[in-house]
């Protein structure tokens, strides 16, 4: 029996754009149905509209029935008593949905009051007993904490716990996870089972991450231009997606599960999704798609059975039955010869680098409390290779670029570009040495000044670097073919771009100069999954075509595992674990990169792993824990207490032995240790692990 | 919507200005008097054929005086919006570029400048420093400070965009930033104030002139028309009308400007839905696309595939 029944949706925004055209779907009691799909795809609307939370203006058309109850049409105070009730929602930032001014528990005893009709002593206990149950540690203290007081995974925490506060028949979780970072979306959704355990309710999950589907959802559903074109159970779907465009995005997802295929690559979904309110089509996928006939122009298309509960929106099922000759791999460039590591120059070698920012507001500019955003990082880049740099949000990835970049004395240590130390570089040198050394950031639409035409971005840089100018607009259009763009684009100003589009004028500004070296950071992260795979392959061509050198940032580590040949992980501003790709991530020695590792929700509902979760958040960088600064969430330095699972398992002197092991740790800061001569990789661990 | 939207009301504003320029200007050809001479067979007469808005009480044309007054007010108002928003934009540029000594000790300019009661300021010093140009330079002097400061704060966050940033990677020096990258993003702001400006001063002028701090007899500016014409308004409306409508019709045409052009160049406001496509940055957008953005904006708690 369906909780929660939409049929027939439509969502129109003002003036006249559909975001929702026509969807069905049904969710039972204690199910959990994600629906994916990229921007522009009216997933939020539809979230919105089964809230009642569309924007003013937005018309909704069909019907959203919770448990048979009409809830479209009905007036806001009239959903005011179903939401927080019977109807409950995660948001994507916990911080803005909840109330600054407020202690968290009043505010989660507050809808229990106001929907149970509790008393204020009934319901604030209440609040503690939910705030536990979401694994808040010490709740009756931290129910008086103000919203601020909670780093984001807790805050995600306290609106769930809030959100099944009156046990809701059914909970629409917007994004719950994607402002959060991976160890710590692990546990959201470890969280979120818990919540659909404890109240039996029905979870609608709006996510673009494949990944998180497969973790939790037991159904999907594909938005594709504001219908569903591909639903199902989360294994069928998953394993033998008949709709072109789920096939493509499925295969064009960076995984960490399946090593880097050599000379061949998926194919990925050519084209962006089409903006929201797009020109009706017949199919819309059409432009897109590799196997679209003249029978696609026809009529839309409708859902047809593929499988048990398995719907596909396609005419052509019969030709998707095998994925692979959808999307089939093409041959990837191959990878650039290249002399062995020792034998090619180090483009980039930096030792001991460290860079504190004083407290805020302080008037004494004393040591204590600087943040460490970087705080003693050593690593070296050779030419033509690429280093992966990851780390969770805050472990000084950025900074440690925008040192590097700004090319003058670090506070300490010591920076060499190209062999020169940027510590004794003259004006005129240090113009000249950004030749080689070029950035690309992470958000586009930021990056590139909005009141220039990408003809003028591109030409600024020749210009600044003097040259020619006879020269530039040669240069121009060869930039432009270079990143895959047409030469009507120069004329454009970027916000007619669009994003993938943007993240190409971007990369051909920093390849204007021809460097030697390019510092990515998270180019990929706010590009939706189909637009991305296509700047990965951008970047991997651009890479074998013109020998570059990489460091790329990204805290996805499924995209590192795509292109780095090596890999660096960060925690707080220091470097834990260096080394050959292959190596880290196949038998990582560093118990953090191990935890990262098992974090990445696998887009695979078959490997839903028993992960360990991390348990703490990351620390305040600045007043790291004394010693190792991983410590209070190690599982390595947890396990020394309980002797019995060490190796030497002698009762006292394990005992023994384990506290002596606890005491290492909480002493000193671990140094990476030499390389193992045998595999190219290090980690900074007191303990790690003995050889296989 | 209630009010109409920003590049109807610039138009109209702007529309408005040029006529009264026009007639400040080319009015004098027309008229049949000059405003320094006087009709002595009329003394305060009613609008009539031969003095189009009357005569004052000791036989001036009025409708020469007004365009006098106007012409006065309207020149110290450009210039002086003119003066105060250029040494806003350079002070606060400068201070928000460099920082370190020279942002405080330029910020310390402006609060000091801050606390002074501007408009007596102005009253004692004006006279000190002549008729036109001191009025100008002294009006200018108290109206930039506020500007100076918000300026200086939008470039200290624009400083910090990444094509700021990139920009300097890419080796381009600080004085090119400025001009390429900061200043355009600066100039609605000091577009917008320019105008709102004009209208201060104008007031400020009139207000001195008023009180008998400004033009002096024979010479005449719209605050010493209406000083004038204060008693005996009742009596003789003409003589207050003819110098109030022109003022309150500047102020109220600038003010159109200056308003319109602030929602017509606010990058957050969506220059879509309804509005004519304007130059630059939304050229070949969908007006579908832009339709969206501004609803998916006020989404609760919305951040699309954040970092």
């Amino acid at each position: 029996m369906s909780v929660l029944e939409i049929s027939g949706l439509h969502v129109v925004y003002p003036p006249d754009v559909p975001v929702v055209r026509g969807l069905d779907l049904a969710v039972e009691g204690g199910e959990v149905v994600g629906v994916v799909g990229e921007s522009g795809s009216g997933k939020s609307a539809l979230a919105l509209a089964v809230l009642g939370l569309l924007p003013a203006g937005a018309r909704a058309r069909g019907s959203v029935r919770l448990r048979g109850a009409e809830l479209l049409g009905r007036s806001d105070a009239e959903l005011a008593r179903v939401r927080g009730r019977d109807l409950a929602m995660v948001f994507q930032d916990p911080l803005s949905a909840l109330t600054p001014v407020h202690p968290v528990g009043d505010q989660i005893a507050e809808t229990i009051q106001i929907h149970a009709g509790a008393t204020r002593r009934a319901a604030r206990a209440r609040a503690v007993e939910l705030l536990d149950l979401v694994g808040i540690p010490d709740a009756a203290r931290r129910a008086r904490a103000h919203p601020h007081e909670f780093s984001g995974g807790m805050r995600q925490r306290v609106m769930i716990a809030m959100a099944i506060a009156n046990d809701p028949v059914a909970i629409v979780a917007d994004e719950p996870t994607t402002a959060l970072d991976v160890t710590v979306q692990a546990q959201i959704l470890d969280v979120l089972r818990v919540a659909r355990d404890a109240t039996g309710a029905a979870i609608v999950l709006i996510t673009h991450d494949l990944g998180v589907v497969a973790d939790l959802a037991d159904r999907v559903v594909v938005m594709y231009a504001g219908r569903e074109v591909e639903s199902g159970p989360v294994g069928d779907v998953y394993r033998r997606p008949r709709m072109p465009y789920t096939i493509g995005l499925l295969r064009s997802l960076p995984r960490l599960d399946a090593p880097r295929e050599r000379g061949a690559r998926p194919a990925p979904i050519g084209g962006a999704p089409p903006p929201a309110g797009g020109p009706p089509t017949p199919c819309p996928f059409r432009p897109r798609c590799p196997i679209g006939g003249p029978e696609c122009d026809r009529a839309a298309p409708a859902a047809v059975l593929v499988g048990a509960g398995h719907r596909a929106a396609c005419v052509r099922t019969a030709a998707t039955l095998d994925a692979g000759r959808v999307f089939p791999a093409v041959p990837a460039p191959p990878p650039p010869r290249r002399p062995p590591r020792a034998e090619r120059p180090a483009v980039l070698r930096i030792s001991g680098l460290a860079r504190h920012f004083p407290p805020r507001g302080a008037f004494a500019r004393r040591a204590a409390g600087a943040v460490r955003a970087v705080d003693g990082v050593s690593l070296e880049v050779r030419a033509g290779e690429t280093l992966g740099l990851v780390g969770e949000s805050g472990c000084g990835k950025t900074t440690l670029l925008m040192e590097i970049l700004r090319l003058e004395r670090p506070q300490r240590g010591r920076i060499a570009v190209f062999g020169r130390d940027v510590a004794a570089l003259s004006p005129k040198v240090r113009k000249a040495l950004r030749r080689d050394l070029q950035v690309v950031f992470q958000d586009p639409a930021t990056s590139l000044d909005p009141r220039m035409r990408v003809r003028d971005i591109l030409t600024q840089p020749l210009r600044t670097h003097r040259v020619a100018r006879a020269a530039v607009p040669r240069r121009v259009a060869e930039l432009l073919g270079l990143v895959g763009l047409e030469q009507a684009h120069a004329d454009r100003y970027p916000a007619a771009l669009s994003a993938g589009q943007r993240q190409r004028v971007a990369i051909a500004r920093a390849l204007a100069l021809e460097p030697r070296l390019l510092l990515l950071d998270e180019p990929v992260a706010s590009l939706d999954v189909s637009v991305q795979a296509q700047i990965m392959d951008l970047l991997e061509d651009l890479r074998a075509g013109l020998g570059l050198a990489y460091v790329f940032v990204a805290h996805d580590l499924a995209v590192v595992r795509r292109v780095a040949d090596r890999v660096a992980v960060m925690y707080a501003g220091r470097i834990v674990e260096i080394g050959a790709a292959d190596a880290v991530y196949e038998s990582p020695a560093h118990p953090y990169t191990r935890a990262l590792l098992d974090a990445v929700p696998a887009p695979d509902p078959a490997g839903r792993r028993g992960r360990r979760t991390l348990l703490a958040d990351p620390p305040d960088p600045s007043s790291p824990p004394a010693g190792c600064p991983f410590r209070p969430r190690c599982p390595r330095y947890a396990a020394l207490a309980a002797p019995a699972l060490l190796p030497a398992a002698g009762d006292e002197l394990g005992a023994r032995g384990g506290a002596v092991a606890r005491a290492r740790c909480e002493r000193a800061v671990p140094e990476l240790a030499a390389p193992d001569p045998a595999v190219d990789r290090s980690a900074a661990c007191h303990h790690p692990p003995g050889p296989p | 919507m209630t009010r109409p939207p920003g590049n109807r009301r610039a138009v109209a504003g702007a529309v408005l200005l040029a006529a009264l320029f026009a007639v400040a200007f080319l009015g004098p050809l027309a008229a049949p008097w000059r405003w320094d001479q006087t009709d002595f067979t009329a003394f305060r007469a009613p609008p009539s054929a031969g003095h189009w808005f009357g005569t004052t009480q000791s036989g001036r044309d009025l409708f020469a005086l007004t365009l006098r007054g106007m012409r006065k007010s309207l020149l110290i108002g450009l210039l002086v919006a003119v003066l105060s928003t250029g040494v806003a934009a350079a002070v606060g540029m400068t201070a928000g570029v460099l920082g370190g000594w020279v942002d405080r000790l330029l910020m310390f300019g402006v609060d000091l400048l801050l606390v002074l009661p501007s408009f007596l300021a102005v009253a004692v010093l004006s006279p000190a420093l002549g008729g036109g140009t001191g009025v100008v330079l002294v009006i200018a002097a108290f109206l930039w400070m506020i500007t100076a400061r918000m300026v200086r704060a939008m470039t200290l966050s624009l400083k910090e965009r990444d094509y700021v940033r990139a920009a300097r990677f890419l080796g381009v020096g600080p004085v090119r930033v400025i001009v390429r990258h900061i200043l355009p993003h600066l100039a609605s702001l000091l577009v917008v104030d320019a105008a709102l400006n004009v209208s201060l001063a104008i007031i400020t002028e009139a207000g001195l002139a008023y009180l008998g701090f400004g033009a002096q007899p024979p010479d005449a500016s719209l605050g010493t028309l209406i000083a004038d014409a204060r008693g005996a308004a009742p009596a003789y409306p003409w003589l207050f009308a003819s110098a109030a409508g022109p003022l309150v019709l500047i102020v109220l045409a600038v003010n159109l400007l200056g308003d319109g052009l602030r929602d017509a160049l606010d990058p957050s406001v969506p220059r879509c839905a309804g509005r004519a496509p304007r130059r630059g940055p939304r050229d070949g957008v969908p007006q579908a696309l832009c339709a969206v953005r501004a609803p998916a904006a006020r989404a609760p708690g919305k951040r699309e595939d954040a970092a």
